[in-house]
Parts: structure tokens; sequence; C-alpha cells
């Protein structure tokens, strides 16, 4: 593709050597045009290196060649010169959104014909979508269950991992402003076992901080979401089924949280309903936590170090959990001195298949960009990019993207 | 002379037929949509009544990790929450339907129908918007003084329970019966407007009050028009979506507490339907059913009785 103007030097270069690190800097100084004749994506190390013609001229400052060994192959898939006028559709997850409409608008930014279009609507209905091939590509936080593989009619998909953030622990109690909480009493304080704030399980982990004597409010979702899976997984994973049972209501998108709790729709309605209630607690996403003001708890890990929900914590926990070859993983309870407990991993999928030529190599694109420039854009807006390693098989991965002639 | 009279025949019968077709169309047209609607979401149900059998309406848990359906909770909430609306809204529907048309001059008449029908217009989610920022909140405190003062007196103190945070059965049906004032009131309006004048003058010049004119000739002659007017309201009221899922508090439980957070079948669809799996779907869409069939008896039984009031209304002339 022949790309004009400063963001040139992204896939250009990625496709060439995957120099990441340069590409990113030189946005600032690569201010002539910058032609950049490159195959969209497609790196792997497993394969042998077969370089096809792909030359950067870029203005860019050298490039820095520890940023990316591993890239040395760039495969021949998408087509040479500027991606065709395409419009993408696509649905799903609405906790990575704000990421993805980021990386949509810097996308289209210098992929002018191509529109994308990303609904939002819950993960549940980006699979849906996706299945009737309604859309192009959905956006999940959980994968495809077993039994609904069948329904989807465009044959075999694929998982690409784009981006991790900390679900946080969030509370509003009066003249606590540091708070230590194991996944025992977090689970006890969910299934409403402690009900006030002083009671000795929470003091036990939390000497010095003089906690209220006042009732907890636990505040939960009341729609279907991918963060209360995640929220729930990470309990189930820690103390419930998988640990020592104290855990009881399993995992799932809605569980049945016991009566004496209160729901509110949304991260951003959990948030509000936590910043006006004394006493509350609930799971809320850390961009809207951080949005609404809200103080939120460090969760003890698996190597019992408290760890407070940042994105160098959810990039770590992503590091440390266990990545199946589809790439599929699930982030929370993750293995690593540094790891935050409890994150929550999202993926694109897309079918592995696609039946449009110019919406195909659109599709390959933009993933690529997601994984690659768009990691570095992720932080300013509150998500953690993917670690190194895991980010460089979702790129190899592209290249399974069968797209017709 | 007679082909331009041939013509005109031949033009006014086509007008005829093609009309004929036209209206039994459209009419057809709504029993198949209507008769498309019962079997797709059926069909789709079936796998959850199928599992859970009728155990589907007398289950009080919901679990979508152990697949265990019930709608009892959701039926509860429904009905508790349409019928505090009705208590609400009835009186007041009623009260304004019988001040425009017999109290109010004709000149401020339709001012006042144009403005209680203005009501219908507002899209329920600044409803429930309003009702999650503005009415929940306030409503709290009440419930809170409610719940001590009714404290320790059999049977209230189990209706003013403890409330939190005001997201209850009781906000929505007072949401829910703001809803459906300007329906149940215009409906009520059209059926007092039906009664012969001849009688309510005969009334007045019998040396009746104005009221009791109102209660011996208005009420008697159209209270079957009333109660059909108010069944059209609670079929409203119990399909209310968006505006009940923000103020119902989505916690289903079948309590005594009015001020307690419930839910409500419309609502927990709407909350539940985009995360959901395929299994929680069909059980999700086996809630529409229930549903569609508890509306669709209330609207029979509504229009029926409408129906026979204006022909007894219509004979009475």
């Amino acid at each position: 593709m022949i790309l004009t103007k400063r963001s040139v030097p992204v896939i250009g270069i990625v496709a060439l050597a995957l120099v990441a690190g340069a590409c990113s800097s030189s946005k600032k100084t690569t201010t002539a045009a910058t032609t950049a004749v490159t195959t969209a994506a497609g790196a792997t190390t497993a394969k042998p290196a077969v370089t096809t013609a792909a030359a950067a001229v870029t203005t860019a400052k050298p490039a820095d060649t520890t940023a990316a060994p591993t890239a040395t192959t760039a495969k021949a898939g998408a087509a040479m010169g500027p991606l065709k006028a395409a419009t993408l559709n696509a649905s799903g997850a609405t906790f990575p959104k704000a990421f993805y409409e980021a990386a949509i608008a810097d996308f289209t930014k210098v992929n002018k014909d191509v529109k994308i279009n990303y609904g939002g609507g819950g993960s549940g209905k980006g699979r849906t979508d996706l299945a009737d091939q309604i859309t192009d590509w959905a956006g999940s936080d959980g994968t495809v269950k077993d039994a609904d593989k069948a329904t989807f009619k465009g044959g075999e998909f694929l998982y690409f991992p784009t981006v991790v953030a900390p679900i946080t622990v969030s509370y509003n109690a009066e003249g606590v402003d540091k708070l230590n909480l194991t996944p025992t009493v977090i689970a006890k304080i969910f299934q409403a076992e402690i009900t006030k704030w002083n009671d000795p399980a929470i003091a036990a982990d939390n000497t010095g901080v003089k906690l209220p004597d006042a009732a907890i409010v636990v505040v939960h979702r009341s729609d279907g979401s991918g963060t209360t899976d995640n929220f729930t997984k990470f309990l189930d994973a820690s103390v419930g089924s998988k640990g020592d049972g104290t855990w009881k209501l399993k995992s799932g998108s809605t569980v049945e949280w016991p009566t004496a709790t209160t729901a509110a729709e949304g991260n951003g309605g959990v948030a509000k309903a936590i910043k006006d209630t004394k006493g509350a607690i609930g799971y809320v996403d850390l961009s809207d936590a951080k949005a609404t003001g809200l103080k939120f708890a460090s969760i003890q890990n698996q190597a019992k170090a408290f760890i407070a929900p940042t994105l160098e914590g959810a990039s770590a926990a992503a590091e440390g959990a266990e990545v199946k070859p589809d790439l599929t993983y699930f982030a929370g309870w993750a293995k690593g001195d540094k790891a935050y407990p409890i994150a929550a991993q999202t993926w694109i999928i897309v079918y592995k298949k696609q039946t449009d030529k110019a919406k195909g190599e659109a599709t390959k694109a933009f993933i690529n960009y997601v994984l690659t420039d768009g990691q570095k854009t992720a932080k300013d807006i509150d998500f953690a990019p993917l670690p190194k390693a895991l980010a460089d098989k979702a790129i190899a991965q592209l290249a399974m993207i069968e797209i017709p002639a | 002379m007679s082909s331009p009279s041939l013509d005109l025949r031949a033009s006014k019968s086509g007008g005829e037929t093609g009309f004929r077709g036209l209206a039994l169309a459209a009419g057809a047209f709504v029993l198949v949509i209507l008769g498309a609607i019962a079997i797709v979401t059926t069909s789709k149900a079936w796998p959850t009544f199928r599992l859970m059998g009728l155990d589907f309406f007398t289950t009080k848990r919901w679990s979508a990790t152990d697949r265990i359906y019930g709608a009892t909770a959701f039926i509860f909430g429904t009905i508790v929450s349409s019928l505090i609306a009705l208590i609400l809204a009835v009186p007041v529907s009623i009260g304004i339907a019988l001040f425009t048309t017999q109290i109010v001059p004709a000149k401020f008449r339709k001012p006042v129908i144009y403005a209680v029908d203005l009501l219908a217009v507002i899209p329920s989610v600044v409803f429930g918007l309003w009702g999650i920022n503005v009415l929940a909140p306030k409503m709290d405190g009440f419930y809170k003084l409610m719940n001590r003062t009714f404290h320790g007196i059999p049977v209230l103190n189990k209706l003013f329970g403890p409330s939190a945070g005001g997201k209850s059965f009781f906000t929505a049906g007072i949401i829910l019966a703001l809803m459906i004032t300007p329906i149940i009131s215009s409906l009520s309006r059209e059926i007092v407007d039906t009664c012969p004048p001849g009688e309510r003058e005969g009334a007045l010049a019998l040396g009746a009050t104005q009221w009791e004119m109102i209660r011996g000739v208005v009420i008697p002659h159209s209270k079957g028009g009333l109660v059909g007017a108010i069944m059209l309201g609670l079929g409203r009221a119990m399909g209310e979506t968006i505006a009940a899922t923000l103020v119902i508090g989505s916690s289903p439980q079948i309590t005594a507490n009015l001020f307690g957070a419930g839910n409500s079948m419309p609502a927990f669809i709407a909350s539940q339907w985009g995360e959901a799996d395929t299994s929680t779907k069909s059980a999700l869409i086996a809630l529409a059913v229930t549903l569609f069939l508890i509306t669709l008896v209330v609207n029979i039984v509504a229009t029926r009785t409408v129906a026979r009031s204006q022909l007894r209304s219509a004979g009475g002339r």
C-alpha cells in the first residue's frame, strides 16, 4: 500500500522489519511524504523468512533495531498499493470500545478509503452478529462456547487478542484512602457474608487503617456484562471452584447476586453508584473508576503481593497468563509477582476465510495496526498493551487469514 | 352519452375493489405479523419450555450458570410495578378526563388536553433517566421516613420495608404511572364524552350538583369504557422496558417490601440479552413469550370491555 503523510511508516516498517519503536517516534519527525510498500502484516519466526518486496522510504530517524528482532518475515498476502475502498462493520464488547474507536480514527486517517464502524452492544451481541455474518469482525471479552461454534455461518474463526485492562475493586468508605483486599475477603464481601467495613477479616490485611463502623453496600452490574464475567472468573479461579470453594456464585456474565446487594447499569452506572453511596464497594474498569474519581483497592495476587490496579499490572498479568494455541487466555489470577489479579482480556474475532478481497485486506491491515502502532496509543486511554510475546504471536497469526484473489 | 357514465362506474368499482384489497391486505398483514411473532418466539423458546416444563412459571430462581430458569420473580415484579402504576395513575387520569370534559370552560379545554397528551410524547428513556438521577435519590429519603414511621406496625412494616438507594418497585411504579397517565386520560376523556348531554342536563335540571351529576350519570354510563382504558394502560405499563430497567433495581426477588429492588420481565430481557449465551437467550425469549401472553390477555379483555360499553352507550341513545 502506498501511504502518504505522517503515520505511514507505521505499517511499512512493521512489515519490513517490525521495528516498532522507531515508527511511533518517527510520527513526529516525518513531514516529507513517505512511501511504504508493504505487505500488510504477518510476521512469524516459525516460517522460513520470505522477505517480499517491501521497501520503506522514510525520513524517520534510524530504526531502533533492538525493538523487534523476531519479525523477519513479511508474508506476502495483502496486495501492494493502498487499501481498496471498503466499509467494515463490527460490533461487540463495550469494554474496549474507547480503544477501538481511537484506533479506528487513527487508522482511517491514513487509509482514507476504509470506513470502520464499531457498534458496541456487548460481547454476546458481537459474537452473534459475526456468527450470522452481519458484521465483518467482532469484539469480544469472552471466547465462543463449544456449543455455539456451529452457529458461525462463515466457518472457522480466529482470535486476535488486542488489549488488556485491570478491573478495579472501587470503594467509598469514609477515611479509608488505602485498602488491601485478598480474594477471600472480596468473595465474602460480594456474597454479603462480610457486611461491615470494620470486620476483622478486612482489618487483618489493613493494619494502621481506621476502618469505619459502617455497612458495606455491594454494587454490581444489572446488565449482563463481560466485566462481571471476568470479575467472577477471577473469584472462581482464586477462591471458588478451582480454589477453596469460598466463592459459590460461579462465573458468568450475570450471576445470582444475593438480594442484599444493589445493581447499576454499565461500568459508568456502577462507578456513579459507588460515588453516591456511602459504604459502597463494586467492580469497575479502570478508566471509569478514574474518570469518576473513585478510590480502589490493592488486590492480593498469586504471589501473595498486594498490587494496585495499573496498566503495568494488567500487562504483567497477560504475560503470566497461560495462552492457548488459538490465542485464547484468561488474564485474571495470573502468575507473576507484579501481576494485578483482576485483569480483563479482549479479542477481535474474524473469520479465517474472508469472502471479499477489499474487506479482507482492510480487516487484516486494521488488526495489524491495532497490534502494532495501536498498542502505543492504548495507554493514553487507560488500556494496557499486550506483552510483546503475545502481540507477536497475534501478528504472526494474521498470516492465517485467507483472502480471495 | 352512456360511455362516460360507464367509465365513472367502472372507475368507481375499480377504486372500491382496490380499497377493499388494500384494507384486507393491511388487516391480514397485522395478523400475519402477530402470528409470525408468536410462532418464531415460541419455537425459539421451546428448548427452555422443554427443559423447565411448567416449572418455568413457578420457579423463583434464575441462574444462567446452573441452567435453571424461573420466571416467577419477573412476573411478580412486572405485576407489582404495574399495579402500583395503576393505583397512582387511575384516579389522576380519570380526574383529568372529568376535568377536561365536565369542568374546564370550553376555551381552556384544548390547551389542557394538549398539555396532558404532551406527556405521551416524552421518550421513555427520558422518564427513566429522570427517574434514576432525580426521582430515585429523592424518594430514598421518603422511603426511609416511611420505613421509620411504620416500623413495628404489622403488615405495613412489611410493605414499607428498608430502602437501598431508592431504586425499587415503587419508584418504577411512579415512573410507569407518569407514562400511562396520558393514555388512560385521553381514552377516558373520549369515553366520558360519549355520555349523552340530555341525561347530564336532565340530572342538573333535577337539582343535582355537578359532582352528583358526574357520580350519578357520567360514571355509570362510562364504567365499562373506563375499565377498558385502564386495562390498556396496564398493558402499556407491563410492556415498558427501558424506564423500568433503569429504576426497578435489577434484583429478581419476591418480597412484600415495595421499597425493595425488583426486576420486571421486559427490563430483565433488555439488560441480559446482549451477553446471553444460546440457552439463556432461549430462556429470555420464553420470558418474552410469557409477557406476550399476559399483555395479549390484558389487551383482549380491555378492547372487549371497551367495545361492549360503546355498544351499550350506542344502544342507549
